[in-house]
């Protein structure tokens, strides 16, 4: 099953450089990765921040009993809420699985890709944010209309980031396919400042969209002062289990894209491959936690400021590739 | 011998540093001296180029020269009188900014190599900047603040304008270049869009500092509050000294061919819009040092367009630089002491200056006499050339519009230098110690009586230079 | 070819030249959208140790370019910034405050300019070895980012940074010209911006004794009646 590769997208593109049975050895490594590692991810930011001030944290994997202990709960629903409300996290953390089938890790390709596909997994995003928002409004309570306002406003603002970083990236790769588009460079082709820029603005924009400080602390136990935390407040139970699973797949997800950005470290050996992914993954988590401890969360009023950063530094990147 | 020139001047200010108070002004006046006797000896002497280019005390460059040389010896003279008056104050900074600004005034003439003349006049902005502050009151630093901001980003503009037009020697020979001369010979060749974009950055730069409309927003307050002897140094030296980078363009616009028509037109308009806006803001003012200021932004108008009629206004349109500078030293010196005799520069407060002062009411009104152009002092030879000029080249337009701003003017003046001369003095005035002494007017009278004498004869080696200048910007491409 | 295949192209030290002008337009950005007049200090001095690095880059080596690149670097990013700091120290002023223009639309208008200057500069006649280049689109973008930062700031000190900027705006520009800038007038340039960030930092302090702010729409009482 060998198959050439073609320098133009059209439609579907099988894996360009590995045959048949390593195919499937990829997408099966591939699925375990995406749904074993990503609360391990969170256990790392925890030891390093509790690392960072001097405690002992929770252990490693603690988010893994998080969840399953949240599975095995009883849900309480209030009697305000309609069908929105039980829809919210299973759209949620269903399309954050179709989104991980898009994303290419490490050097291997990703199950599902095909030209555009970039789109695709910017909207499927949208569209977690879309029903998590319309859930919390869906309550009725006033503190979720806050978190679900401010976290939306936030949004509007990193998403030309994002789609300048894909811009740029397709434009260097010349594909429109995230496949493509992630596994193209290598460090001999690191273009210099292009690729600095595109790395900044990347890792503010993996902070803002995943409730990290410096845009919103994931640990605060002030309503008033949670933008993403107050918008899932009111969901118990599996429900709740769902949402917590998401977040931390969403956080994987981000953290590929970056890593695929920010380290195009290509050893010939698909198992070295994956190691080194399993390694930049756990890099990336620890200089997360890092970020926390190291940084206050951003006055409200400074958030704005900070995302037109990230966006005017993608889009000087955008521009320094189109000269 | 030229190095000297510019050298001495900076010697002067070194040793005006370190002696006393009492005796820098002697120090100042003997430095305008010898600066005096070493230009008269150079404008009657024919000088070549020296140092591979750089440095030339062309025809134009001398007349400039001749011009601020004589303006520096009387504000020298003046100074000795003038700061026995303030005698408290320290003077130093006067002193000393005054001689650096001379000898980069003296450098300025001379450059050859464009970039050093930026440096030159960059160095005449900064070192005038202190100055302005003399009185040391709120609105003085307010007028320095203006002038220091406005004048260095005019300045840098003007420097970036340098920039594109040696990049268009670059792309035409691979040789950039900035030494006058130079690009004079391989003007037709340059490309036209780096010249035309750096000929718009010049003017603007260095209209800036001339005080060209309509950027001439600092100059009613920087003369206003400035000093009268630093503001007879702005009006009669810089004004001069920015002109001539006007001229130095001029130069290279002319040998490039087509362009200099658009460069011709800008100068036209900016130099008659200078003189409305003089208009407008003459007739009402009420505070007579920048009546002065609009005055001088009305004949700097009068220069642009002098220089941009071309032939047949060339020679009155340089002629009328040495009489613009020396009438307008008279004027604000006298200015300068009839503020000090009444304490008030607001034509409220300040009437029959010719009785309380009769040397400075006089000097006043005899000033305002010439610098509208009548007859018989030199400034109306001058302004006449260049109607003339303007109506034998058929522009009727433009001669037209400056004999009505010029009758505008006129009457604008009028309204408030009358009462300020005129009159009997308020009784209810502050009484100020200050009279009429011999140095802060002899050196006045000085002047007025040559503006008088070449308003109906004009020594030959005058004609001569002036003559060697016109023919300098008549070189067709 | 396309403009990164001509960059791929170039020398080791203009490659290395470019990077660097993208540094140079980040400091833009950073001081436009900074509020805090030390920091906007500091990145001013960092760009002009930048810019004072790049003739030494470019060129080959020789005495003049040795002593030029150390000249502007004592000067931009020792001197003027002591100078400016001393300046802010004594009249107690940390921070910018109600510019005319707020901060997050002032970023976005310099970048839009930035990216008019891009495409300008491409629609320019610039010689063959200097097209693919990021010198002439730095050197509008930074001059038209200190006309920015002097003409909507209110503070005199904010005034004399985007003086600073437009300068090493223009000095970009005359890296591109080297023959006709010999070391005496580039001395002479330097000099200049030295004395006259020394004059500007005078009149700032006598300002603040005479005003009690260095706040510059106050300077209103010179007009006309």
């Amino acid at each position: 099953m060998d198959v050439s590769d073609t320098s133009r997208d059209t439609g579907w593109i099988p894996s360009t450089h590995i045959r048949g049975k390593r195919l499937v050895t990829t997408f099966i490594i591939h699925g375990l990765l995406v749904i074993l590692m990503p609360p391990l991810l969170l256990g790392v930011i925890t030891k390093t921040k509790a690392a960072f001030a001097g405690r002992e944290g929770a252990p490693w994997l603690q988010p893994y009993h998080d969840i399953l202990k949240l599975l095995r709960k009883d849900a309480v629903y209030s009697r305000t809420t309609s069908w929105v409300f039980t829809a919210g996290p299973v759209v949620t953390l269903a399309a954050t699985a179709v989104a991980a089938l898009l994303v290419p890790l490490g050097n291997h390709s990703a199950p599902v890709a095909f030209s555009g596909d970039m789109l695709l997994f910017a909207y499927l995003l949208g569209l977690t944010r879309f029903f998590t928002t319309l859930a919390a409004l869906d309550t009725g309570s006033s503190f979720e209309g806050m978190g679900a306002a401010r976290e939306v406003t936030y949004s509007c603002l990193a998403e030309p980031a994002l789609f300048f970083a894909l811009v740029t990236l397709a434009k260097m790769s010349g594909s429109l396919s995230l496949t493509r588009m992630l596994t193209f460079s290598s460090p001999s082709a690191w273009a210099g400042a292009v690729t600095v820029l595109l790395t900044a603005a990347l890792f503010i924009v993996l902070l803002s969209e995943n409730c990290r400080i410096p845009f919103d602390d994931p640990n605060t136990h002030l309503e008033l002062t949670m933008v993403h935390e107050v918008m899932v407040l009111d969901h118990s139970g599996p429900a709740f289990g769902f949402i917590l699973y998401a977040s931390a797949m969403k956080l994987f997800l981000f953290a590929a894209v970056f890593l695929n950005v920010a380290l195009p470290f290509r050893t010939g050996h698909p198992a070295l491959d994956w190691l080194v992914f399993v390694a930049g993954m756990l890099a990336i988590a620890v200089a997360v936690g890092v970020t926390e401890s190291v940084m206050a969360r951003l006055r409200l009023t400074q958030i704005p400021l900070m995302l037109i950063t990230a966006t005017v530094l993608s889009a000087f990147s955008t521009l320094l590739i189109f000269r | 011998m030229t190095y000297l020139f510019v050298l001495c001047p900076l010697l002067f200010a070194a040793v005006a540093w370190g002696i006393k108070n009492r005796l820098r002004p002697l120090v100042l006046l003997a430095a305008a001296l010898i600066h005096l006797l070493s230009t008269l000896w150079v404008t009657v002497t024919p000088q070549s180029p020296v140092d591979g280019g750089w440095l030339w005390l062309d025809p134009l460059g001398r007349i400039v020269l001749f011009c601020i040389s004589v303006l520096f010896t009387i504000c020298a003279f003046y100074a000795v009188g003038y700061l026995r008056y303030y005698n408290k104050r320290s003077n130093r900074f006067l002193c000393v900014c005054m001689l650096v600004c001379l000898s980069a005034m003296t450098l300025v003439s001379m450059a050859q190599h464009l970039g050093l003349f930026w440096v030159a006049m960059e160095t005449t902005t900064l070192t005038m900047a202190p100055l302005i502050y003399f009185n040391r009151n709120a609105r003085s630093i307010e007028a320095t603040w203006k002038y220091i901001i406005i004048c260095s980003v005019g300045i840098a503009l003007a420097f970036l304008g340098l920039m594109f037009l040696a990049y268009s020697t670059h792309l035409a020979h691979k040789d950039a270049t900035l030494i006058l001369g130079e690009l004079i010979e391989q003007a037709g060749d340059l490309n036209k869009a780096w010249l035309h974009a750096a000929f718009v950055f010049l003017i603007v730069g260095y209209g800036t500092k001339m005080g060209l409309a309509p950027l001439h927003a600092w100059k009613p307050d920087t003369y206003g509050e400035a000093p009268g002897i630093v503001g007879a140094l702005l009006a009669g030296g810089l004004v001069n000294c920015s002109f001539l980078a006007l001229i130095r363009v001029y130069q290279v616009c002319l040998a490039s061919g087509p362009e200099v028509v658009f460069f011709n037109r800008v100068l036209i308009g900016m130099g008659l819009l200078s003189m409305a806006v003089a208009g407008i803001f003459i007739a009402r003012q009420s505070d007579f040092k920048r009546l002065l200021a609009y005055s001088s932004v009305e004949h700097v108008g009068i220069l642009s367009i002098g220089l941009g009629l071309g032939k047949g206004a060339t020679f009155a349109a340089l002629f009328h630089i040495i009489n613009n500078g020396l009438t307008k030293g008279v004027l604000f010196l006298s200015a300068g002491n009839i503020h000090r005799a009444y304490s008030s520069k607001s034509v409220h407060e300040v009437r029959g200056a010719l009785r309380r002062l009769p040397w400075s009411g006089g000097l006043f009104m005899a000033g305002f006499v010439a610098i509208t152009g009548s007859p018989p002092f030199s400034p109306f030879i001058s302004e006449f050339g260049i109607v003339a000029g303007a109506f034998r080249q058929g522009q009727n337009l433009v001669g037209g519009l400056f004999l009505f701003f010029l009758a505008v003017i006129f009457i604008g003046l009028a309204r408030t230098v009358l009462p300020v001369v005129l009159g009997d003095p308020p009784e209810d005035a502050q009484p100020s110690r200050y009279q009429d002494r011999m140095l802060t007017v002899a050196p006045l009278c000085l002047v007025m009586l040559i503006i008088l004498v070449l308003g109906i004869w004009q020594p030959p080696f005058l004609i001569r230079l002036l003559e060697d200048g016109a023919a300098m910007l008549e070189v067709g491409p | 070819m396309t403009p990164m295949e001509q960059l791929a192209h170039l020398p080791q030290t203009l490659f290395l030249a470019d990077q660097l002008l993208v540094a140079v337009l980040l400091i833009n950005f950073v001081m436009l959208a900074s509020s805090r007049l030390m920091f906007c200090i500091r990145a001013a001095a960092v760009q002009g140790v930048i810019l004072g690095l790049l003739p030494g880059i470019i060129h080959p080596f020789s005495f003049h370019i040795a002593v030029i690149t150390v000249l502007i670097i004592v000067g931009k990013g020792i001197v003027i910034p002591n100078m400016i700091g001393k300046a802010v120290r004594e009249v107690h002023i940390k921070r910018e405050f109600e510019p005319f223009l707020g901060y997050i639309p002032a970023l976005i208008l310099g970048a839009a300019l930035t990216a008019a200057a891009f495409v300008f500069a491409r629609r320019l006649p610039l010689a063959p070895e200097h097209e693919a280049l990021l010198f002439v689109p730095a050197s509008f973008s930074t001059v038209v980012t200190g006309f920015l930062i002097l003409t909507t700031r209110r503070k005199a000190i904010s005034q004399v940074i985007g003086y600073l900027v437009l300068e090493n705006g223009i000095f970009i520009f005359g890296l591109l010209l080297s023959e006709a800038m010999p070391v005496l007038v580039e001395a002479g340039v330097l000099l200049d911006l030295l004395v006259g960030v020394f004059v500007m930092a005078i009149v700032i302090n006598h300002i603040s004794r005479e005003f009690s702010s260095t706040d510059t729409s106050r300077l209103r009482s010179l007009k006309e009646e």
